[in-house]
């Protein structure tokens, strides 16, 4: 005889049956984020159902900041003016002559029979916060899904390369930061032209040149652009500058530290460029080759 | 009841609105912009933790779960990473309940203090396996100052389940 509680002190499950469901669960639902990606439609529902709370969140940070807005002083807008005003005299200039080398520049390229750069198109965006997972680096953008934006875009504020966005929500958008651990972009010296890869530094807000020789010809204050190789990040950005070479005999790379040029923790405003569909479609050759697979695999389960 | 530490009194049922808007509420806290701040107290974690404590028929490793899942979501964080943590932190409350309630307040920071940080090396060793960076000792602050407003968080979740205290002669508790 089995004795069995009075249907009234029922409680479920035992704790440790529900915990090592819910864990299980949670690990499987980790595991399917981190390796293969298929979390993410379950993550899409979830942080729709988190947005008003996260817009709920800023209120608060939005109404400080006006208050602040609306307690500047007369005499800052002024001095502002003034400086902006200087600023304009003094760009008109640059401008000028930037005009007179876009002409030129065209004309060169048309002589070269070069294909013509297409002017990238851009979507204005504002950072609404860092993000505040400790691990990783990524501040979270107002423009998602909706305005077009798409994961894997460049996102820049005015002076270089911030990084690039990585997860799409319906109206928000996260970006990593090119200093996140696992962003890598492609580069350029300025100085010479030797193309690498730089990876994020993690939490110390710097850069990494790896695997570049211990030999390389790079040097302190060296200039790195986006080198564009990639199709991701049109060419020329500005991404970081050398700060420290360590070029030790026992390793066959050097360690060569860089500092992003962008402020990546400073801009509120930043501008989310469209991918380039500037790169050339692959030949027919090759089409016919990556097509010609299939049908020799079919081929050879007719025989 | 002669053992206990101090003298309790009897609180009213609790609410299970007033449980959810603690839950929102706290929600918000952890979703408030904060910039570089890694020492942040985890308010979600700790509301849970006092519920788990006073209400384990209430609150139970299910709603754990899926209030991590939320924080993971809202955070952009690994996707599980908090469901896991709140889920063990639920069930080690739950567990624990009985004795907690047996100390005064500051001897139950010390149990809570215990709890959380289990709950943040989970996530941390979840997070290192997935390829993240240590973010720094720092990071433990959050638990050392969530553990510190212990005896205020009892305070104010308790509010509404106070009676008045009137002096009643004639009542026998």
């Amino acid at each position: 005889m089995d004795y069995q509680p009075p249907p009234f002190f029922s409680r479920g499950p035992a704790p440790l049956v529900r915990l090592v469901f819910f864990a299980s669960l949670a690990v499987l639902v980790m595991v399917l984020d981190a390796r293969f990606r298929y979390a993410e439609s379950l993550r899409q529902v979830v942080a729709l159902l988190v947005y008003p709370l996260q817009r709920t969140a800023l209120v608060p940070v939005e109404l400080l900041s006006a208050a602040a807005e609306f307690f500047t002083t007369q005499v800052a807008l002024k001095r502002e003016n003034d400086e902006l005003k200087t600023r304009r005299l003094q760009d008109a200039n640059e401008l000028l002559i930037l005009e007179a080398l876009r002409a030129e520049n065209k004309q060169l390229r048309r002589l070269l029979d070069a294909r013509e750069r297409l002017s990238v198109d851009s979507t204005l965006a504002e950072i609404l916060y860092q993000g505040r997972d400790p691990f990783s680096r990524k501040v979270v953008i107002d423009k998602g899904g909706h305005q077009g934006i798409q994961a894997g875009q460049a996102v820049i504020d005015d002076i270089g390369v911030i990084g690039q966005v990585t997860r799409v929500h319906p109206l928000l958008s996260e970006v990593t930061l090119i200093t996140d651990k696992e962003q890598r972009t492609p580069v350029q010296v300025v100085r010479n032209g030797l193309r690498a890869v730089i990876f994020g530094g993690g939490d110390r807000g710097t850069l990494d040149l790896s695997y570049m020789a211990a030999n390389a010809d790079v040097q302190a204050d060296d200039v790195l652009v986006t080198s564009g190789i990639d199709g991701t990040y049109p060419a020329g950005l500005p991404v970081a500058k050398v700060s420290r070479i360590e070029r030790d005999a026992a390793y066959s790379f050097a360690r060569i530290t860089c500092i992003p040029t962008a402020g990546t923790d400073q801009h509120r405003q930043v501008l989310v460029l469209s991918q380039e569909a500037g790169l050339p479609a692959p030949s027919g050759e090759a089409e016919s080759r990556a097509s010609g697979l299939p049908k020799q695999k079919r081929a050879r389960k007719r025989e | 009841m002669a053992f206990l530490e101090q003298s309790q009194r009897i609180l009213l049922p609790a609410n299970r609105a007033y449980v959810a808007l603690t839950f929102v509420l706290a929600l918000l806290f952890n979703l408030l912009p904060w910039r570089d701040v890694t020492w942040l107290p985890d308010m979600v974690a700790l509301v849970l933790t006092f519920w788990c404590v006073h209400q384990p028929r209430k609150i139970g490793i299910g709603i754990a779960w899926f209030l991590g899942l939320i924080m993971d979501a809202g955070n952009g964080a690994l996707l599980g990473q908090h469901a896991l943590a709140y889920a063990v932190l639920a069930f080690a409350a739950i567990g624990l309940h009985r004795r907690i309630l047996w100390f005064s307040l500051w001897r139950q920071a010390t149990h809570v203090l215990v709890l959380l940080l289990a709950c943040q090396l989970l996530m941390l060793g979840a997070r290192l396996i997935a390829g993240g960076v240590f973010p720094g000792f720092a990071y433990f602050g959050g638990s050392l100052i969530a553990a510190a407003l212990w005896p205020t968080a009892t305070f104010l979740l308790l509010l509404p389940q106070r009676r008045p205290e009137s002096v009643d002669q004639n009542r026998p508790i």
